[in-house]
């Protein structure tokens, strides 16, 4: 329970950094465990992603079997998108670097 | 010899069951040799004789019909939920929601992944580590040579034998083009087949977005620049249409017969107007009429083409086509199917006020007329065998011209972008750049387009880089120029303003040159026929000659340096005491040269 708590509150802080617009965790299945943006966003952004890393992680893997994907990120005009997989989840972080 | 075997059998007896018996041999016929025949052939040894035991093949080549596509797709919203969880229910997810929460491995994973997220997010936002460094530099204009690609052809689905004689352009964006098809040749029977044109999308060549049905084919297309959904066509029986995408595809509106053209209505161009629904029309039965899209019954006014001003039709000059600048919105230009080019203002209470200065034009119909976007007195033509720049100042003659090629040229365009680049298409097929500043006596760059001719040309407008051709069997191929073709240099602009400056000087004083030389021979002339013969002759000689300044300056100088010489001979024995003097001599000589350089120029 205590844990949950931890997670509850490393989730807000999250939320609550500089430039966040979002944060989405899904599972394996790609459905959408908790998610900050609305129900539409999140769905697109799950479908989309988790395709996505089942390739990131197989073009790891095959460059170097020792490797693992650890970290995507995914930089367009307006924003990056950070991808962070796991075995059974996957947490996606939709940011806008206010860096400049 | 014919062997025959005859026998009769009775009618009765026919069908019969065969009963077959046993004979001795009998000789029916007996062909012996005849030795004289053999007398006519001798024998032949050795006999060559091929034999190869080998396969048959036969060759045979077959071209694939072409692969249609088509794009299809499904949209797939949610799922991905277990079998047992209907998703619409919000409970019911809510609940699983919660339930993978209090798995064990969700709260490792998520303060493992947590914590890299942070770490990341926090790297961003210290450092923007893709920030563009160098991003308000100009690209360096590389100097490459120039080509172009063909990007896409739009072949016409029917295979009838038809021109595509013009295009135009989408208004916004660029992404659309219409083309319109005619058979364009003299009494060629078969017209009625096909009359359809089509409005093409640029991404599909297999099939057109929308083809548009007119009573009469086309023969020339525009889309309306204030209302992207309208389109103004001419058609070959005289009348105009319009069209519009939304509509469907015959036409909205047609002009009724009585009032249009007698000829092919040749070139139809939108005016500027507060409404956006004038526009005006030309044809080679000699009349230029106005039009408004609410009221096609009949024009809103007429001009007809007599350079006589005196307004006969049979004395008219057919038009081909029409030149309409936007920005000038009550001057216009014809280019006549005789040759010549006539400019016209709107603004006339009757024709001979609005038809104003005749260019003498070309040897064959102006086929093509174009201000040039940035500077307006000039204007380019085609026809004949050439392009002619002309400016407006001068009425005699055109200002810059090119060699005649070995193809009629059929259509020209300024590039929107570049001063100093116009396309031309010619009757062999072949797409010319030409860049004046660069090169004037062939084009920068020829590209063969196709192995036809090409009719019609157009620049997309913005940028200049798309170019689409219609050629005689009715493809239009879409080609992309180079960059260095399509992005205006610096001074560019200024370079070819002085270009056409000094051109129209050269003209302007060639022309008074050749005035001031036809009135003193004219005054000769007179000057013999009153009598006063040779002095006057005398005088008018000797006025050419010095009329001639550039000679007499020359021979001013070579006196000059000869004196000087003479000068220096002589002073180099008396001394150096004197040479001094001498700087100053030579110096009022050069001083003496230079003014009189200055008078020549």
């Amino acid at each position: 329970m205590a844990s949950q708590n931890e997670v509850d509150d490393m989730i807000k802080r999250i939320q609550a950094a500089k430039g966040v617009q979002g944060l989405i965790i899904i599972d394996s299945e790609g459905i959408p465990i908790r998610t900050s943006m609305d129900n539409e966003t999140t769905l697109h952004y799950a479908a989309l992603i988790s395709q996505l890393t089942v390739h990131a992680k197989r073009v790891v893997r095959e460059l170097d079997p020792s490797q693992e994907l650890e970290q995507l990120r995914l930089r367009s005009y307006k924003h990056e998108i950070i991808v962070a997989p796991e075995s059974k989840y996957i947490m996606i972080v939709v940011q806008v670097p206010e860096a400049l | 010899m014919d062997i025959q075997y005859v026998y009769t059998k009775k009618r009765s007896e026919f069908g019969r069951q065969v009963i077959f018996t046993d004979r001795p041999v009998e000789l029916i016929a007996d062909i012996p040799p005849n030795l004289e025949l053999s007398r006519e052939y001798i024998s032949r040894n050795p006999v060559e004789l091929a034999i190869q035991n080998v396969r048959e093949f036969s060759e045979h080549w077959v071209n694939t019909v072409r692969f249609e596509t088509e794009n299809r797709g499904i949209n797939h919203v949610e799922g991905g939920w277990p079998k047992d969880i209907n998703s619409l229910e919000p409970d019911q997810t809510s609940r699983f929601r919660k339930k993978t929460e209090k798995e064990d491995g969700y709260t490792r994973s998520m303060l493992s992944l947590g914590q890299l997220v942070e770490h990341t997010i926090k790297q961003n936002n210290a450092v923007d580590i893709y920030e563009n460094y160098f991003q308000n530099l100009e690209p360096d204009v590389v100097e490459e040579a120039p080509y172009a690609k063909t990007v896409n052809i739009y072949r016409d689905p029917h295979n009838a034998r038809r021109a595509a004689n013009h295009i135009s352009w989408y208004a916004d964006g660029a992404r659309k083009l219409a083309v319109s098809y005619c058979n364009l040749e003299f009494q060629s029977g078969a017209n009625d087949s096909f009359i359809d044109s089509y409005i093409w999308d640029t991404a599909n060549p297999t099939k057109p977005d929308l083809s548009l049905k007119p009573i009469s084919p086309l023969v020339c297309i525009e889309f309306n620049p204030k209302d992207t959904h309208q389109l103004v066509g001419g058609c070959y029986n005289g009348q105009v249409c319009i069209f519009d995408t939304r509509k469907g595809s015959t036409a909205v509106e047609q002009s009724l017969i009585e009032n249009s053209h007698r000829d092919p209505a040749y070139k139809t161009v939108w005016l500027q107007s507060k409404s956006g629904t004038e526009f005006f029309s030309a044809s080679t039965d000699g009349k230029v009429l106005w039009w408004d899209t609410k009221k096609l019954s009949e024009p809103v006014d007429t001009l007809i083409l007599d350079i006589e001003k005196k307004g006969r039709l049979e004395h008219a000059l057919g038009a081909m086509s029409l030149e309409y600048e936007p920005t000038i919105p009550t001057k216009f230009m014809v280019g006549t199917e005789q040759g010549r080019i006539v400019s016209c203002n709107r603004k006339g209470k009757n024709d001979a006020e609005k038809i104003g200065n005749v260019f003498p034009g070309h040897w064959g119909p102006v086929y093509a007329l174009q201000r040039h976007p940035n500077f307006l007195k000039t204007f380019l033509s085609v026809g004949d065998w050439t392009v002619r720049i002309w400016s407006e100042e001068m009425r005699d003659d055109c200002i810059m011209w090119t060699k005649p090629s070995v193809h009629a040229l059929t259509d020209g365009q300024w590039s929107p972008t570049r001063s100093s680049i116009f396309f031309t298409t010619k009757m062999d097929g072949t797409l010319d750049v030409w860049d004046i500043l660069f090169k004037q006596n062939e084009p920068t760059l020829s590209i063969q387009v196709v192995d036809e001719a090409l009719y019609c040309l157009r620049v997309q407008e913005p940028h200049g880089r798309l170019v689409a051709c219609g050629s005689q069997n009715g493809t239009v191929t879409l080609v992309e120029v180079s960059d260095n073709l399509c992005i205006q240099g610096k001074s560019e602009k200024a370079l070819v303003n002085g270009m056409f400056d000094r051109e129209t000087r050269r003209a302007k004083i060639l022309e008074a040159r050749g005035r001031a030389r036809r009135d003193i021979r004219g005054k000769s002339a007179h000057g013999e026929k009153t009598e006063k013969t040779t002095t006057d002759g005398g005088t008018v000689e000797a006025e050419l000659k010095e009329a001639d300044p550039i000679e007499k300056a020359e021979k001013d100088f070579w006196k000059i340096v000869e004196e000087e010489k003479r000068k220096r001979d002589r002073k180099t024995v008396t001394g150096t005491e004197k040479t001094a003097g001498e700087a100053g001599e030579m110096a009022q000589a050069e001083e003496a040269a230079n003014t009189t350089g200055q008078t020549v120029q």
